[in-house]
This record gives structure tokens, C-alpha cells and sequence, in this order.
């Protein structure tokens, strides 16, 4: 441990500020929220182009929902199945409990190696157990290969989406982040020219660097294969020259047979970019001789997953299947991009799984993230219902403020209990009603509404106004109609 | 046919002209309506903020008042949504058999305002007058909750006079979410200001929804902006008649 050296961790949620509080520097940065629902509003209507012309999408996405909730459920058979089979075919399988343990093993690996570089496929797993302030922190350069994550890399930037991780950024930013890190003075912001640069960046680091990382799309249980899918064939040149690949995959990953593929695949591109089938979709099992890199290692990660697994209703989180399709969809996310998420998984996936891979110890306030408008559900491949599982974490996050003190300082807190007492009886309610009635009286100006109020009423007033209470509450007027003559009610 | 009105607290307390109207409409289609006093909220703000016990209380005390009636009529999706939705969980994990008994029971004769009219009745026509430009919020609960589908679009098909003007982006959020709204003002906010954007945008003069909370989130924001627009209920554009018009809305 001692050769293990700190580091400043990123996108971290035990240090993030909560939601409301890291949405603001996002919601006052206009180029940033254009940038954001532009590229959202275009993926979205491409998923929604393509979908629609899927006769069997509801089918398809009940199968791949079956597919993926059998495989957690029976995740300790298929792990070792695809353990002995990987192991079999020449790959090195590492058993990580959490982000720590994940690490260290990868630091191990690469010393074997010698390697004082590294280049990486796009891995969101990465980010998750931060591993590149890590290798960095230890004499070990990552280059990231994929064209988003190398903007940011290149750029200092943090990753806002699962998929399209510089979604955030345009394409003169990106023009002056290459400009700036490779010394190229005449560069315009015309796409093809952003990609020459950046190809003629990346092929020194193939053609140089012979250690690689990546993540996985999908284990293969059956072959104790690996596949990957992404668009541009970068992660294809990290999976033909390397002479080592080491790989680090969360435990969920794990898909029973070969042939599931085939449902997963569908949903998969379609969901992520809106496209019939992603460029590149590489497999590969244990080591070739003389084909690919030599030597293979598979790290499987548990980092909390296990703990989520265990609960009934949380488990349908671990069904993900990383398309983004819910922050594509999402109204929230549309206006606050990835970052206020304080992890590397934004969105409404990252609002349920973040606080439970902390095991509910923080990122109390990303349940709270969302409208419940049930978007991100109408549309997950794997049918992961986003509402029901934030809802129950929720009820978690309220459990705990019942036991703490802060209870009687949070004005949301008290009026919801005060709230069930005047709920609980017809003369509670309609005593409050009356009261309601005088106290927003004093708030009441001519016009009938209410522009401005004190404590948590003015979080509504600050945007909008509220109409005043009118005189007679409808059970009121009811009361005051007397028997009914059977005529038409006036 | 006989229904009990289950108004929902903030109808009753903030809206009480959309309750007259589902009355005047009922009772015109020849619906014999009551009211039981003793209603007060589904709990449908506590469950969704995470107050499980409290919001089964409330869940408790509505299917208990409601045994016996024939059919149960709400006026708001949301509502209807969380009863459908959130009352079985509830149910399973706090309730006793005999609740659960009674909840299954019930379940069924609970209609959302459009259903009973469409399913129920089997009315498409109510003989509704209403002669302004009017654009649908289709509302989430509605559209992707309970999923009315086509229902508010044959209603509103019928109503004479009436100019129906498609809103962009229907199937998006209007940012309120219960307390989302004041626990994430800000962002709720700015969701807010893009569906104004896009109902500003039809030119109506009305945008009605089935659902008045989401409506109170766009009036407020129409009413602060002086956007020249107003929103009403559904029931009580339907309940509006050539003899009897819409009750003016503030």
C-alpha cells in the first residue's frame, strides 16, 4: 500500500454537492445547456425514428428484460461459468471486491508489464472506481482512445454522459481544446479535420503503447467471451496491437449464452444512438496465438453491486445495459446535463444505482432528481422501472431523516408529517383549509394571487405565482347545495 | 349509473370549480353522483417524497371509505396513477388480508374522470359548447401513468365550437412532480419554462389537461410572465354548454 500514492479523485459522490445545489453553475452556463439539449433533442428523435420501425420492440424488450433479470438471478452460477471458461481459453480471471481492491490488481498487472503507459477503451467502470488519477498518482500514463473521452481527457473535463461523454461540449470547444493540447494553430472546427487530428494523435499511441484497457458491454458465461460495441474502431486498433489487454468489468455484465446477443444487440445501438447497428461490435475469448494480445486478464468488479442485488426491488437496477436511453429521455437531465450527478453515471440511472453502489451513505438528494414523469422507464430496453426503485430509495432516504436530528430544522420534513395529521381526519383537513385560507390571505393580492411567499413557498414563488385560495372549498359548495332535486346542477 | 366523487385534496381546497363542473357534467349525463365529506388525500405527495407509513394511512383510510361504491370518479390522473401504481406496494408490504381484500375489490371501479366517461358510460359526445382555441397538455400520469391513450382526444373531438391546437413536445414533463417542485426549484423551473414555450406557442387561449396540478404549474408561470393565456380543467370545458358556459377562471 505504501507505493500507493493519493490522488484527487473526480466525479466523486462523497464529495459532490447535492443536486439542487450542483445543478446552478449548469442552469447559468447557456452555451452549456444549448449544447446539451441539442445533442439530446437530435438522439432522441433518431431512437424514436428507429424504434418505431421495430415491429417486435415491446417483445424484444421483454425478452432482454427476462434475459438480464434471469442472469442476476442466478449471478453466482454464471460468474464462475464464465470464469472456468475464460480461464480455459487462456484469460486471467481477478475477483475485485470493491474500487480499492480493482486498483490495485490493475496497478499489479501493469507492473508485470512494465508498463509505464496504457491505453484504454471507453470503460464507464473506469471512471466509477477512478482509475486514471489512480495509474497517473502511480507513474502510469492512460490515454484514453475513444474521440469523446480523449476531449475531455485532453480538455480537463469530466464526462457527462454515460454514451456521448463530451455531449457537453461543441465542436469549436473541442476545436480549441485540439488547437491548444496538440499545438495545432490552424485547425478549424470542420468535423472531418477534429477527426484527422485526432486520428493522427491516436495512431503513435497504437502503434507505441502495448498495454491496454478496457471495459465490457457484455461476459459471455457460455464461451467466457467479451464483447464490446462502439462506433468509431478505436476500441478494435486497443484489441489487435496490444500484446496485453486487461479488461475490468462490473459482475452484472454477465450474459448467460452466446445467442443473447442477439436480443441485447437489437435494443442496444438502437437505444444508445439511434442507429440499426453499431460500427463495431468486437468479440473476443481468452488469448489467439499470434492474434490479438497475448496475455488477457478480466477484472470483475463487485464495488457494491452484491449489497444491490440482495434487495428485491433494487435489484432491477444491475439489468442496465449502459444505452443512456433514459438520460437521452429524461426532461431533467435535458436541462442539467451530467455533471450535478456528482458520478460518472448521470441521469436517471445514475439517480438510482449512485446512491446504492454508496450504499445509501451518500448522494442522499439524487432520488430526488426527477419529476417522476416515467419517461425513462417508457423507454429502458431492460425495462427497468426507474420511478419504483428512486421511489423506494426515497423511503430509505426518509428512514434515515426520521433517526436524525436534522429532522427538526428541515421545513419539508415537518410540514409532510404535520401534513399526515391534517390528512388523517375530514375535520383535521378542513380546519387546515380554513386556516390555509387566512394565512395565504395575508399573502393574497388584489388580483386573487399570490406572488411571493416566505420559507419553502418561495422555491414555488421565485418562478411562478400561486392562485389564491378561493372563498369556498368544493366540499363547501357541496354541503351548501342541500338535497339534490335530480335537476342539472348549477 | 351511480358514482362517488373522489374530488382529491388540492381539487378541494384550490379548484373547487373543476369538482362543480364534473358535477354539472355527471349529473347532466345522468350519473347519480354523491360525495362522502369524509374524504380528504390519496397520499400521493407523502408517497412520493418517501413518507411510505403515512402515505398508507391515507391509502388505508381511502379504500376503507370507498368499499362500498358502485364506481369511484377522480378528476386527476396523478391520482388515479398512484392508486393504481403505488397502492398494491403498499398494500403488500403494511396492509392486512382483509385490506388487501377490499383494495382488490375496489380497484377496478376506480375511474379516472375520461375513462368513465369513455369506458364507463361509453359517451364520446357530452354535448360540450366551448368556442376558444384550446391546446392538450396530455400530462404524465395520464399519458404514460395510467395511459388514457386516446380518450381525451375523442372527448375533445366532440366539443362544439371548440379549436384543438396541437402542443409540441407532448409527451414531455411540465417539471412539476409533486414536491420536485420546491426541492429542485430550480430545475423545475427552467422544465417549466421550456413547456411554456411550447404551449405559448400554439396561439390557445386555454391550455386544459386532466390533471390540475400540472396545471397550477403552468397558470402560476402563465399568471407571473403575463403570457395572455389560461389554463382550465377538461371537465370543465365538457361541462360548459351553450345555456350554461365555462365559469370564468381567474
Amino acid at each position: 500500500m505504501s507505493q500507493v500514492a493519493s490522488y484527487h479523485p473526480v466525479l466523486d459522490p462523497t464529495l459532490a454537492p447535492p443536486f439542487p445545489q450542483a445543478v446552478l453553475p449548469v442552469l447559468r452556463n447557456p452555451q452549456l445547456r444549448k449544447n446539451v439539449a441539442h445533442a439530446i433533442d437530435v438522439i432522441q428523435a433518431k431512437r424514436a425514428r428507429l424504434v418505431a420501425e421495430k415491429t417486435d420492440w415491446q417483445e424484444l424488450r421483454s425478452a432482454a428484460a427476462a434475459i438480464r433479470m434471469h442472469a442476476l438471478e442466478n449471478l453466482g452460477y454464471y460468474l464462475e461459468l464464465f470464469e472456468a471458461r475464460c480461464t480455459a481459453a487462456g484469460g486471467t480471471v481477478h475477483w475485485a471486491s470493491d474500487a480499492a481492491e480493482a486498483r490495485r490488481i490493475i496497478l499489479e498487472i501493469l507492473r508485470q508489464e512494465n508498463a509505464a503507459e496504457v491505453i484504454k477503451i471507453k470503460t464507464m467502470t473506469s471512471g466509477e472506481i477512478q482509475l486514471n488519477p489512480f495509474l497517473e498518482a502511480n507513474g502510469v500514463s492512460a490515454y484514453e482512445t475513444d474521440l469523446a473521452e480523449i476531449i475531455l481527457q485532453l480538455g480537463e473535463q469530466e464526462p457527462s454522459h454515460i454514451v456521448v461523454p463530451a455531449l457537453h461540449i461543441n465542436r469549436s470547444q473541442v476545436r480549441e481544446i485540439f488547437a491548444r493540447r496538440m499545438g495545432l494553430k490552424d485547425l478549424s472546427d470542420d468535423p472531418k479535420e477534429l477527426t484527422n487530428a485526432a486520428r493522427a494523435w491516436l495512431r503513435k499511441k497504437f502503434l507505441t503503447i502495448p498495454t491496454a484497457i478496457s471495459g465490457a458491454n457484455f461476459l459471455i458465461a457460455e464461451t467466457g467471451g467479451v464483447a464490446i460495441v462502439e462506433s468509431e474502431g478505436n476500441g478494435r486498433m486497443c484489441l489487435t496491437l496490444p500484446k496485453a489487454m486487461i479488461t475490468l468489468a462490473g459482475i452484472e455484465k454477465v450474459l448467460p449464452r452466446f445467442q443473447d446477443l442477439e436480443v441485447v444487440l437489437q435494443l442496444l445501438a438502437r437505444s444508445a444512438v439511434g442507429e440499426r447497428m453499431n460500427p463495431y461490435t468486437s468479440l473476443w475469448t481468452g488469448v489467439t496465438p499470434g492474434d490479438g494480445p497475448q496475455r488477457f486478464h478480466v477484472v470483475l468488479l463487485d464495488n457494491g453491486r452484491s449489497s444491490i442485488l440482495a434487495k428485491a426491488k433494487e435489484r432491477q437496477t444491475l439489468k442496465c445495459i449502459r444505452c443512456a436511453a433514459c438520460m437521452n429521455n429524461c426532461p431533467v437531465y435535458r436541462q442539467t446535463g451530467g455533471h450535478a450527478y456528482g458520478s460518472v453515471y448521470p441521469g436517471p440511472i445514475g439517480a438510482i444505482l449512485t446512491p446504492q453502489l454508496m450504499q445509501m451513505h451518500h448522494a442522499q438528494s439524487l432520488p430526488y432528481a426527477s419529476s417522476l414523469c416515467g419517461a425513462c422507464y417508457e423507454v429502458c430496453p431492460v425495462k427497468i422501472n426507474i420511478p419504483e426503485v428512486l421511489l423506494e430509495l426515497r423511503a430509505q432516504v426518509v428512514n434515515q431523516e426520521r433517526r436524525s436530528l436534522s429532522r427538526f430544522f428541515d421545513p419539508m420534513y415537518l410540514g409532510l408529517r404535520i401534513a399526515s395529521f391534517i390528512f388523517a381526519n375530514a375535520w383535521s383537513f378542513h380546519a387546515a383549509q380554513f386556516f390555509g385560507r387566512f394565512g395565504l390571505g395575508l399573502f393574497t393580492r388584489k388580483d386573487g394571487w399570490i406572488h411571493s411567499l416566505p420559507s419553502v413557498g418561495g422555491k414555488w414563488t421565485q418562478t411562478r405565482d400561486l392562485r389564491g385560495l378561493p372563498a369556498q372549498t368544493f366540499h363547501g359548495w357541496w354541503a351548501s347545495r342541500g338535497p339534490r332535486s335530480g335537476k342539472e346542477a348549477k | 349509473m351511480r358514482a362517488s366523487l373522489f374530488i382529491t385534496c388540492y381539487n378541494d381546497t384550490l379548484y373547487p370549480e373543476t369538482g362543480r363542473s364534473v358535477v354539472r357534467l355527471l349529473e347532466r349525463l345522468g350519473v347519480e353522483l354523491d360525495f362522502k365529506p369524509q374524504q380528504t388525500c390519496c397520499g400521493q405527495m407523502h408517497a412520493n417524497t418517501g413518507f411510505r407509513g403515512e402515505a398508507f394511512s391515507q391509502a388505508k383510510r381511502l379504500v376503507r371509505l370507498y368499499r362500498d361504491a358502485e364506481n369511484v370518479v377522480v378528476p386527476s390522473s396523478s391520482c388515479v396513477a398512484m392508486i393504481r401504481d403505488q397502492y398494491p406496494g403498499l398494500m403488500e408490504e403494511l396492509g392486512n388480508d382483509s385490506l388487501r381484500k377490499d383494495f382488490a375489490a375496489l380497484l377496478p371501479r376506480i375511474y379516472e374522470l375520461s375513462e368513465f366517461l369513455i369506458d364507463r358510460l361509453g359517451v364520446e359526445d357530452v354535448g360540450a359548447y366551448f368556442p376558444h382555441r384550446v391546446t392538450y397538455h396530455a400530462s404524465c400520469h395520464g399519458l404514460r401513468g395510467i395511459e388514457l391513450g386516446e380518450r381525451p382526444w375523442r372527448l375533445m373531438a366532440r366539443v362544439r365550437g371548440m379549436t384543438l391546437l396541437p402542443l409540441p413536445n407532448l409527451e414531455r414533463c411540465c417539471g412539476f412532480g409533486g414536491t420536485f417542485s420546491v426541492k429542485n426549484a430550480e430545475v423545475s423551473s427552467a422544465m417549466l419554462a421550456v413547456k411554456l414555450q411550447d404551449v405559448v406557442s400554439t396561439g390557445a387561449e386555454y391550455c386544459t389537461a386532466l390533471d390540475n396540478s400540472c396545471l397550477m404549474h403552468l397558470g402560476g408561470a402563465m399568471h407571473r410572465q403575463y403570457a395572455g393565456m389560461k389554463t382550465i380543467h377538461l371537465a370543465q370545458i365538457l361541462a360548459a354548454t351553450e345555456d350554461s358556459p365555462a365559469e370564468a377562471t381567474v
